[in-house]
């Protein structure tokens, strides 16, 4: 398979600025080091609480925040020359075009949207940037993708107010894809829905990514969420990667502790189906002053000596499935023992 | 089992610039002693104006328009109910945060950002249980637990009429007064002392610290941790959670079901009534369900029932769109979107989105009707849908 996006020890500090002459005294370490392929056509699920960088992640490959340090290659899908998006500069990204191949939906559609444009507008501004179509091609187009996320060319004299929250999201969906894109972060884009428009988005994004044949960054807390629309799922804690594996495997086999707990975490809309209720203690501790050795090891119900001082690699455990936990080849016994299964399905 | 709520026919309205919202059509649910009740729903199907309503703190626009909502607290006299409509304000003001309390969404906008943690959960006792906090200081100050010092004299006066009626004209009269109106502070600290113990029954070890900090230092199941201990405080009959652990994360969202879980099982609390609309918290801690749409009550029944034999069209589409753990392939969807209640839909509310619609759905509205087992469903087409 080929990749589009390779990130490499990308680090995301955010200084903390104190004292009279504003100077840097802390930061907070919101990405602390990731490697990561993206392959072409897939969508990659981010999973994680709030706090543990997923955000970060998409944003800081967008360069919407510039990383600290580290690498994005970016791997063109016409075949031209590869990029490295960290160390691009703004023009430059402008200038090859990868702007209009990186795009990212926002999680709140109300806000991501100017109540002062119409949808006309909204949906035409990425292409107005590219300065390569009139008035009138541009309605056209801006018709063909509101006919493709789901709505007609009724809808085009209207402001984002006049549409439910569904509908808003569809619209940000076709400014997403407006741009002819090669690659979409999702941010969180169900979070603010209800059920059952949640269901309707998510089907159509699947659609998407198979028609227009795009790779999407789909970030969520929801484990169940992006179980129906991610081929891949990576986990994430404290600004760290900890366990990486193809859905089935990761809801069939999950081999962190963390993993576990976040699976055994959502509430389960099935009566009748047994899993183990792992309830962590305490909170996620501040990325100001992260942990020594295993970032979890404060919340682990299995920790040992070893978590608390060495951190654990990120290494292959079986095909494709990574994970990074000292224990890693005896987290399911463990499980099993400690809350009787370690099955969620 | 003896009820302890009951709302008959509730329905309130809300009159904008717009229109008037149906926002409740004839809402009637009921909620034994001991129970969970659980009403899901999507946004805007009326689930917190419901609560709301049965709280009386409705605001502005909306009107209560009619209907009763009984309850039956008194353990010795199950039969005897009153209705909480036509109580006057000050009678529902002693009631609530005593009989019945609520836990609100959001954390941060319940919890008073200029207030320390203790001032907090103190207040409730401040309002409901200044009787017997004066008695108790009263029997302290005779043991010599404490002692009031030079202005024993006055104090001891203080507190008897304040066991007697707290609201005795002297006292308030005392408490305008410069210095004398520091009368109130032991009783203060004796309620500050009671906030330290219910927020460690809710098994947070370092309470005695935490009520001197403020909110923005905790997090936020901590916080969420606070507004159920203000909740709690006085001991109520029933708790009603108004999207308790939407916004907390995963395993914090655990930690406070488990806590309220943990709390019913010591009968710390007997009812509670969980507003959510995630079906997976129903599932896991409620024992029956009620499902609304756009202000009517489609369906209730328990949890096992419910997941297992829905029967209104909506519940059913509703369960399918919900992502689970062993199913696979695409998600179910409803078409449509939730009517907007100034001109709800003629008939049935769910007919337009409904697959099996027929003309009657267009025309009348459906009665909830009992199938048995505490199972009522509202719907014109229940015979074909229970063969189904």
């Amino acid at each position: 398979m080929d990749k589009i996006l390779e990130l490499k020890k990308l680090k995301k500090h955010y200084p903390i600025l104190g004292g009279v002459m504003r100077r840097p005294v802390n930061s907070v370490r919101a990405l602390d080091g990731i490697d990561l392929d993206i392959y072409r056509g897939e969508c990659l699920g981010v999973v994680g609480e709030s706090g543990c960088g997923k955000t970060t992640t998409g944003k800081a490959i967008l360069r919407l925040h510039p990383p600290t340090s580290g690498d994005i290659l970016y791997h063109p899908g016409d075949g031209g020359e590869s990029h490295n998006i960290a160390k691009m500069s703004y023009s430059a990204m402008q200038r090859t075009g990868i702007r209009n191949k990186l795009q990212m939906v926002f999680q709140d559609p109300t806000t991501s949207l100017n109540p002062r444009m119409l949808i006309k507008h909204i949906i035409a501004e990425p292409l107005k940037e590219q300065k390569r179509w009139g008035a009138r091609e541009l309605e056209t187009k801006v018709v063909e993708l509101l006919d493709l996320v789901g709505l007609t060319g009724d809808h085009l004299m209207r402001y984002p107010h006049e549409f439910s929250g569904g509908q808003r999201q569809r619209i940000a969906v076709a400014r997403a894809i407006a741009a002819s894109p090669e690659f979409i972060v999702l941010d969180e884009p169900t979070s603010a829905l209800d059920v059952s428009v949640q269901a309707q988005i998510l089907n159509l994004l699947h659609k998407l990514r198979k028609q227009l044949n795009l790779t999407y960054l789909f970030v969520t807390h929801h484990l169940l969420v992006v179980k129906y629309i991610s081929t891949r799922i990576a986990v994430m804690y404290l600004g760290k990667m900890i366990e990486l594996a193809k859905t089935e495997d990761l809801f069939a086999g999950a081999l962190h502790p963390y993993t576990h707990a976040l699976l055994s975490g959502i509430p389960n809309p099935d009566p009748n189906l047994d899993k183990p209720r792992i309830v962590l203690e305490g909170d996620v501790p501040s990325p100001l002053d992260p942990p020594r050795g295993c970032r979890f090891h404060t919340r682990c119900p299995f920790a040992i000596n070893v978590c608390a001082k060495e951190d654990p690699p990120l290494v292959d455990a079986a095909d494709g499935h990574k994970v990074a936990c000292h224990r890693r080849q005896e987290t399911r016994k463990l499980v099993r023992e400690k809350f009787g299964t370690a099955d969620y399905c | 089992m003896a009820k302890l709520l009951e709302t008959k026919n509730l329905v309130t309205n809300f009159y904008t610039y717009e229109g008037s919202v149906k926002a409740l059509d004839n809402v009637s649910i009921s909620i034994d002693h001991g129970e969970t009740f659980g009403l899901v729903g999507e946004s805007g199907c009326g689930k917190s104006v419901t609560v709301r309503s049965v709280m009386r703190i409705i605001q502005s626009p909306g009107v209560i328009e009619g209907g009763e909502v009984l309850y039956c607290d008194d353990a010795e006299h199950p039969e005897q109910c009153e209705d909480l409509l036509i109580k006057s304000e000050e009678a529902m003001r002693e009631l609530r945060g005593d009989r019945i309390s609520m836990i609100f969404q959001e954390p941060n906008a319940a919890l008073n950002p200029v207030l320390t943690i203790g001032e907090q959960v103190a207040e409730s006792y401040m309002f409901h249980r200044q009787r017997s906090m004066s008695r108790q200081i009263l029997a302290d100050v005779e043991s010599g637990k404490i002692s009031f010092g030079i202005f024993s004299p006055l104090l001891k006066w203080a507190y008897r009429r304040a066991s007697e009626n707290p609201r005795a004209p002297a006292l308030r009269l005392m408490s305008k007064l410069p210095l004398l109106k520091l009368w109130g502070r032991p009783m203060r600290r004796e309620a500050v002392n009671r906030s330290v113990g219910i927020i460690e029954r809710l098994g947070i070890s370092n309470a005695a610290e935490l009520v001197t900090r403020y909110p923005h230092n905790l997090s936020g199941g901590m916080k969420q941790r606070i507004v159920i201990a203000i909740a709690l405080a006085c001991n109520p009959t029933l708790l009603i959670a108004d999207e308790a652990t939407s916004n907390l994360d995963v395993t914090i969202q655990a930690q406070i079901l488990e806590l309220l879980q943990d709390l019913k099982e010591r009968r710390a609390i007997s009812s509670v009534l969980l507003i959510t609309h995630d079906l997976g918290v129903v599932a896991e801690t409620c024992d029956r369900v009620g499902v609304m749409y756009a202000g009517i009550l489609c369906e209730v029944a328990d949890v096992k029932t419910l997941f297992n034999n829905p029967v209104h069209p909506y519940t059913r589409a509703l369960l399918n769109s919900v992502p689970r753990f062993c199913v696979e392939g695409e998600l179910a969807t409803i078409e449509g979107s939730v009517p907007n209640l100034v001109h709800p839909p003629a008939g049935c509310r769910f007919h337009p989105r409904c697959k099996a619609a027929s003309d009657i759905c267009k025309q009348e509205k459906p009665k909830l009707v009992d199938l048995g087992n505490g199972h009522s469903v509202a719907c014109h087409h229940i015979d074909e849908k229970i063969g189904e």
